[in-house]
Formats: structure tokens, sequence, C-alpha cells
């Protein structure tokens, strides 16, 4: 069954680097966001190298890359990423940073989505992922997802399976390290990817080339949504605490280290 | 554009690999590139329907020009500098340095010779005679904090009017206006392992007909895994190569036409830095810049350059000519940022990243065939770094730019890209500018190292004050046949085998042990600024190796190293991605590998075709930091 396959994916900066996040005019930011380099959100990546395996696996399925974020970052971003699987690209370009309210970004995305040509919704499984590492609220997936009338939402995904009514089996991260079996009908759906079980795709020069006729193009069309944070206020924003501790051990057997590990992780 | 078909692959025919053409196709992407694409780019826009630029291979539509870079991002893994700055603002003339980050004008030069305050260095007596004089002026004619402060900056090491640039930061600035034209595509994460020549080549069998990519989805060995792909033929009928001084496609095409008469790569010198943010009281203000020398070696030269917003590069070049197997960077920049004339300044700031990388400082000694059919080489990899001045961006900036002029002229005039009609556009507008002249008064400027530090900085100043026209005369051998041996005396009871061993036994870095065996002090990590080798590399952007490539550092012959007592590679490898391997023979971890090609030229022993031992190839990832 040809399906249609919307990913939002977002860009964020990559977390190797040194974050420090800052109070701006608009309230809180990370210093030198533009200067450091992005990489599309991990988990929403996840959801574009499953929703590309699935559309290989269906004839005809269309997969399209929905992505909000600065231009010139947008395009450095999908230098990479176009490497990897084939996708149209729809894009919106807006300022850096992920304080945006999830309101805000919902509507801008949902909108954009609506306008893509040739979009059916009876085919449309819109993919994303089920957390991100900016600094979101976790919920725009599901707000998008309400504003275009998709009421079949699932979080945390690892696997669907279709079937050939159409409908298809969903595991969703549960508590306990265990999944949730359930079965939806059909599309349109929502689905929040957790990491999936694919790997990250080789790059593949040729795919990136062919992404290319509909990167640049996106690109230059891209209009400028202004996010408005409403009555959004942020109370403070901080990095999660990372500590480092280095020590050379020779010779120590694996049991020793995942109880030393389990030691120092309860002591925490 | 695209077509898909076996290419005649010689070294594993039974490959079949995709192949696709483009116009031009370019390896590296880092200044030289930036000036190629900026200006080809440049006379593209001005004139978009100017048939000459359109392709050959795509009618209709402008030119297909590629580049592929290894690094996983354009800002990747670089470093930073000062530079005059010359031909990048002839490129840029209404530039303005706030809009690159990390940007700033050169606003004032110092030039410090420090004295050793531990006493560990291996000075000569001049020197020791020199600082003992030093020291007893302390506090009267610019001699302070055991530095002394000379009355002025030579002429050659001026960059007035320039720039201190993260190198990282300028890519991702000059990259983003090239792919925002459209005209050139650039491609991270994607190393290029090897030249195409052409089969049956009419003349010299030399022509260069593209390029071949990196094998994925290996093992480390090599041999395809789960989710081989097999690198891609891409084939145009002009590759620029830029891809520095080990890049793996220069060195293919030095080693198979050669060098020209009298041409080696003999001078190499390992940079490291650190990048430090400057404590809120600092007094170091945006655009100074300080050159140094005289510890933690004589021979090693430093540098402090301060960027906008308390942020200052600070590092040491560690050169081919220490003479010394004990030749270390981590170890050596850590008691330099500790100078008494440094210290002051940096102590209660905060490390943000840390890089390195090797220089070719051979310069005009080592300039390459510049062109051949199918192909024309820029940037450091091409020769043009002028150690005199200490200036390598600029000159590889306009390198590119003069290549892509002559490339517009070529493609005005309707002409193939020969050997001859490069060596009449690119070649001839290189030696009638400012890059050749300067490197022929450079080129002989740093023989006297060779015979040690003092003769060394006379020829420097001679040299640089007429012109090159007066100069030492030097036979220099190959970088490898640089490293002396040194008697046991020196290492204080400790040979190095000795070191060695207690490097596998307590597992602490060989450099370090060695360091700590010729009386050096302990460093005291403080976790802020001075930290672990092994932390450094996680601070400010990490190393990455994406699975699926095969090791780029590759031990051509065992029994050479097993037999090896000096082992400088591990020494000297920046990442620590060398370690001592059980058999002797050195282990590589492709995870931790900063890709600063040190060992390349850091290994004592060649095969018996005359390789050296160690083969250095293309590989994927790197340092990730954007602050270098």
């Amino acid at each position: 069954m040809p399906l249609h396959i919307v990913v939002c994916a977002g860009i964020v900066p990559d977390p190797l680097q040194t974050l420090e996040p800052i109070t701006g005019p608009n309230g809180p930011a990370l210093k030198n966001e533009m200067m450091l380099p992005a990489v599309l959100d991990p988990w929403a990546a996840s959801a574009l190298y499953e929703g590309a395996n699935l559309a290989g696996k269906n004839q005809g399925s269309r997969l399209w890359l929905v992505s909000l974020g600065p231009k010139a970052k947008l395009q450095q971003v999908l230098m990479t990423i176009a490497q990897k699987v084939s996708f149209e690209l729809f894009a919106v370009d807006s300022p850096s940073g992920g304080f945006a309210d999830a309101h805000a970004t919902a509507a801008a995305l949902s909108e954009a989505i609506a306008a893509i040509p040739g979009l059916d919704n009876s085919r449309l499984l819109l993919f994303g992922g089920w957390e991100s590492a900016s600094r979101g609220a976790g919920v725009t997936l599901q707000i998008i997802g309400e504003r275009l009338g998709i009421t079949d939402q699932f979080m945390g995904v690892d696997q669907i399976d279709f079937r050939e009514d159409g409908s298809f089996e969903v595991l969703e991260r549960v508590e306990g390290g265990r999944h949730q079996v359930s079965v939806c009908s059909g599309a349109p759906a929502v689905l929040g990817w957790a990491t999936g079980n694919l790997p990250e795709p080789r790059n593949n020069p040729q795919i990136g080339m062919a992404n290319m006729r509909t990167v640049m193009p996106a690109l230059q069309k891209a209009k400028l949504a202004a996010l408005s944070n409403g009555s959004l206020q942020y109370l403070s924003a901080s990095l999660p605490a990372q500590q480092r501790q280095t020590r050379v051990v020779k010779d120590m057997p694996p049991e020793a280290i995942a109880q030393e590990l389990a030691e120092w992780i309860g002591g925490e | 554009m695209n077509q898909i078909g076996g290419t005649g692959e010689k070294t594993t025919p039974e490959i079949e690999r995709q192949s696709i053409e483009a116009d031009i196709v370019c390896v590296g992407f880092g200044p030289a590139m930036g000036g190629f694409l900026t200006t080809l780019n440049r006379a593209w826009i001005d004139n978009p329907a100017d048939p000459v630029f359109e392709s050959e291979i795509a009618p209709g539509l402008p030119l297909q020009v590629l580049c592929y870079e290894r690094a996983d991002d354009i800002a990747a893994g670089v470093s930073g500098v000062v530079t005059a700055a010359q031909g990048i603002r002839a490129s840029f003339p209404g530039l303005n340095p706030a809009d690159i980050s990390m940007a700033t004008p050169v606003t004032s030069e110092r030039m410090l010779y420090l004295l050793d305050p531990i006493g560990a260095s291996r000075r000569p007596l001049s020197l020791r005679i020199a600082d003992r004089i030093l020291r007893g002026l302390s506090g009267h004619f610019g001699v302070r904090d055991s530095a002394y402060e000379l009355p002025w900056t030579p002429r050659f090491l001026h960059k007035t009017g320039g720039l201190v640039l993260s190198i990282g930061q300028f890519n991702q600035w000059v990259g983003a206006q090239i792919m925002a034209s459209g005209l050139a595509q650039i491609w991270p994460a994607m190393p290029v392992s090897q030249p195409l020549f052409a089969e049956n080549a009419d003349r010299t069998g030399d022509r260069v007909v593209g390029i071949r990519l990196t094998d994925q989805g290996v093992n480390k060995h090599g041999a395809p895994e789960a989710g081989f792909v097999a690198g891609m033929d891409v084939r145009a009928s002009l590759t620029v190569v830029g891809d520095g001084p080990f890049g793996p496609v220069g060195r293919a095409i030095d080693q198979r036409v050669g060098m020209p008469t009298g041409r080696d790569k003999r001078e190499w010198a390992l940079g490291m830095k650190f990048v430090i943010e400057l404590p809120a009281e600092t007094t170091l203000t945006p655009g100074t810049v300080w050159h140094t020398f005289g510890y933690p070696e004589p021979e090693i030269f430093g540098f402090l350059y301060v960027h906008p917003e308390r942020l200052a590069s600070v590092g040491i070049f560690v050169p081919s000519w220490l003479s010394d197997p004990n030749r270390t960077g981590y170890r050596y920049l850590q008691h330099f940022i500790q100078h008494p004339a440094l210290w002051r300044h940096l102590k209660a700031g905060t490390l943000r990243s840390w890089g390195a990388k090797s220089l070719d400082e051979s310069g005009l000694h080592g300039e390459p065939f510049l062109v051949g059919d199918g192909y024309a080489r820029i940037g450091e990899g091409s020769g043009s770094t002028n150690m005199l001045a200490g200036s390598g961006v600029d000159e590889a900036w306009t390198t590119g730019v003069q290549l892509a002029e002559s490339v517009i002229e070529l493609l005005r005039n309707k002409s193939s890209y020969t050997q001859e009609n490069l060596a009449a556009t690119y070649e001839a507008r290189r030696r009638a500018s400012w890059i050749d002249r300067n490197a022929r008064n450079a080129m002989n400027a740093r023989n006297g190292f060779h015979f040690g530090f003092v003769p060394g900085l006379i020829g420097m100043a001679v040299a640089g004050m007429t012109g090159g026209t007066i100069s030492l005369g030097a036979k220099i051998p190959p970088a490898h046949q640089q490293i002396k041996r040194r008697g046991k005396k020196s290492f204080k009871e400790m040979t190095r085998r000795e070191a060695a061993m207690l490097a596998v036994e307590d597992g602490r870095p060989l450099h370090d042990a060695l360091m700590s065996a010729r009386g050096w002090p302990e460093i005291e990590f403080d976790g802020k600024l001075l930290v672990s080798q092994q932390d450094a590399l996680l601070i400010g952007g990490k190393v990455q190796a994406m699975a699926g490539f095969a090791d780029h550092v590759v031990f051509r012959e065992a029994g050479l190293c097993i037999h090896c007592d000096d082992k400088t590679c591990i020494a000297m490898c920046s990442g620590q991605a060398l370690t001592l391997g059980a058999q002797g023979v050195p282990e590589f971890e492709r995870e931790k590998c900063v890709h600063c090609g040190g060992c390349l030229w850091n290994c004592e022993h060649t095969t018996a075709e005359g390789l050296t031992n160690i083969e250095f190839r293309a590989g994927a990832g790197g340092f990730h930091s954007v602050e270098n």
C-alpha cells in the first residue's frame, strides 16, 4: 500500500559541543548557538530512517522531511542527512533556538504539512521523535497531529508492522523495558519514534545528489515563520550536570567494572 | 548525470562500483578550497546566463561542481590562526570580522623569549648563559615573568591589518555562502580514498580523471561487512586537490608522478592548541597576538591569540627538527601554558576545546607538481605555507582564488585542463604573485635550525631581514632521519624502552612517562584547565569515528615495529590513538584519532620500497570542535 510519510525533524546543536545556557533579549538561549554545528535531532533521525525503510517497502510511497529552523543551518545539516536516505524536503525558516513554544512550533509545522502538494491524508503517517534533544517540551508532534485532526497517536515507537489490509501493529515502549502492542486500523496516524531498530544508513553520495534536486529549491522557497512564545515564561534554564572521572585500569574483569559502575550510579 | 557501471578498478577488480560524472570535483574543504569555490561561485552569480558556465556533462545546467570533505562538518577539526588576510580581504573587500564568529582584527603583537622556569628543557650552553643574564635583569629591559619581550616584532612576522580567526568558523561562514548559491555542493563526512588515473593514457599515463570515495561498511581491515557500500567513482575533467599536507589524493599523485627535482616534504611540525575561556577579569583584549619561542624546548614555538568574547587560542608547534624521539605535544602544551608569562593570564581560565594538526613546513622545498593533466594542487599540500612569516591560511586561500581565475579563463577560451593549459594559467598566476615571491624569500629561512637552535634563529632573522637574499644552506634529511637518538644519560637512567614498559604497566601515556623521566614535573590536574589528555579528547567537541570505515593508520611491516625501540609514533600521537601492543606493534584505535597526521612523519623506519612504515589512508571522522 503506497504511504505518504511525513517526518517532522528539527535540528539541534551538536550535543558534543560545549553548550551554555544564557538569557538573551528574547528569553533563554544557548550561547553562540549559530556558531555551533547542528545535527538532526537524534530521535527524529530514527524516525526518518524508519520512514525511509517503510517507504522503500511499500511501492509508490512518498517521504517528506519537514523541518523548521534557520535556513543556513538546515542547509548545513542536510548536506549530511541528504546522503543517507531519499526524501523530499519541505523547509520552514525560523530563528534558532529550541525554547520556542511547542504550540507555536506545532502551528507552523502543521500549516506547512497541510500545504504540501499532493499529500493524501488517508495515506498519511506523521513521523517524528517522541522526545527531543532540543529544549522542546516533547509535545510538539502530538499537537501537530491534533491540529491535522489525527487522533491515532503512538509514542515511544520502536517497530511497526503493516498488514495486508492496511492496518499495522505498533510496539510502543513502556516502563520496565517492555513494549505495549497495539493494532491500528490504518493511516492516518501519528508515530513518535524512540530509537527504532535500524542502524544509521551509510552515506551514499548518489542519494545525496538526487536529494539535492529538491533540497536546494525547497530551501530557497522556505518561508519565514515568526514563532510567538505567547504567554510562555521560562523561570530558569540549565544543562544536565556532567560528571567525568577518568581512571585508567588494566586487566579488570568485566564483572568488577560492572559492579563498580553499579555502585557509582547507586551512590549518585 | 548519474550512471552506474564498472570502472576498471585495478586493485579490487571484483568490486562493482557506481560512477558519476561532474565537471569539477574537489577534494577537501579548507581555506584553499574556500577561495576556489568562492571565486568560481561569484563569477557564476554575476552572470548565470553566461554560456561559459554551462555544464559539459549536463548541457543546459550550470557547471556541476562537487566537493568532498572528510570531516563530519565543514567547521570541524581545524585550527585557530592569525593571518595577514591580504588575499582573504581581496576576496571580501567589505569584510566585517564581526560577521564571522570568533574573528577579530589584530590589534597588538608581541614577541616573547621564554626562559625555562623549571630547568627541564634541553638548552644549549649559549642559551643557558643568555638565560642567566636575562634572569639577572628581571624587572628591567622587558624581562618579566621569566620572559623577555623583544622590543620589536620582526617585520616578516607582522600581521598588521590582519585577522585572528577560528578556521572552523571561517570555513563555516565561507561554506554557507557557497552552498546557498547552489553552484557547488560540499559534502562532509565523505573521505576520498584516491585519485583515478586514466587507463591507457595517451601520453604519460598520469592523467587524473577523477577521484574514488572511500568504501563504507567494512571492518577495520577494509574487508566488506554488512551494509557494504563500495566507494563511488566521481569522474570529472578537472580534479582540484586541496586535501592538505598529508591527504591521500595528493600523496598518491606525488607517488605516481614523483616530486620535482630537488623537492621533498621533509619539514613538518605538529601544531597543538587549547581554546581557553579567559577569566572575566582578563586584561587581554581581542586581537592580541603573542609569538613565543624558547620554552618548553628552545625549538618549540608558541602562540597566544585572543578572540572576541574572552576566548583565546594558545598553542605550540613541535617541529620535526626537534631532533629527538622524545617529542610530544600534549604534555609540552600543558607546561607551555603554565609558563609564568602566560599563566598569569590563563590560570583562572577554563578549557573549552583542544586540537592538533600536522603542518607541512617545507614551503617551496616541498612544492609538488602544481598541475598535471586533469588536476591542479592548491593550499597547504601544494607547498604554499610560508614558514618565515608563519603564515599559511592566506596563502592557501589565494592559491584557490588563482586556480578559480584560471579555470574561468580556460572555460572562456574553451581550453581543456591539460598540464600545459593549467601551467600557462594557474601556475603562471602563482609564479607571478606574492605567494611565490614570499615563498622564495622564505624557502631557506629555517635551514639554520638543522645546525642548532641559535644558528636557526640567526638564519631566520638574517633571511627575514634580507628578504631571503642571505640564508644558510643546509642539507635537510627526510623527516624520519631528523629523529636522532639520544644517550641514556639524558633520560636520567631510564631508557625509552623502560619508559615504554612503564607506560604499559601503569597505563599512562608513553609521552607522559618520557617527560617525567626527563625531569619535567608532573602536571597537577585541576579538572578545569589542566586535565588528562583523555579528558581533553572529550571536551569541546570530542573525537568522532563513524562506524563502517576501515582503519586509516596502518603499519606496513610488523617486523619493523617490533624491532623499533623508540616508538616515536606512540609518543607523538596527539590523541593517544596509538598505544603499545602486546607484540611490539602499536595498536591503533580509530575512535581516538584526531587525524593530526603526526604519526606519518614520526615513523623512523622505512620499508624496502622506501616507504615510511606507517601508512596514513583516507579515513572518516576526526575531532569535532568548531572553536578550533
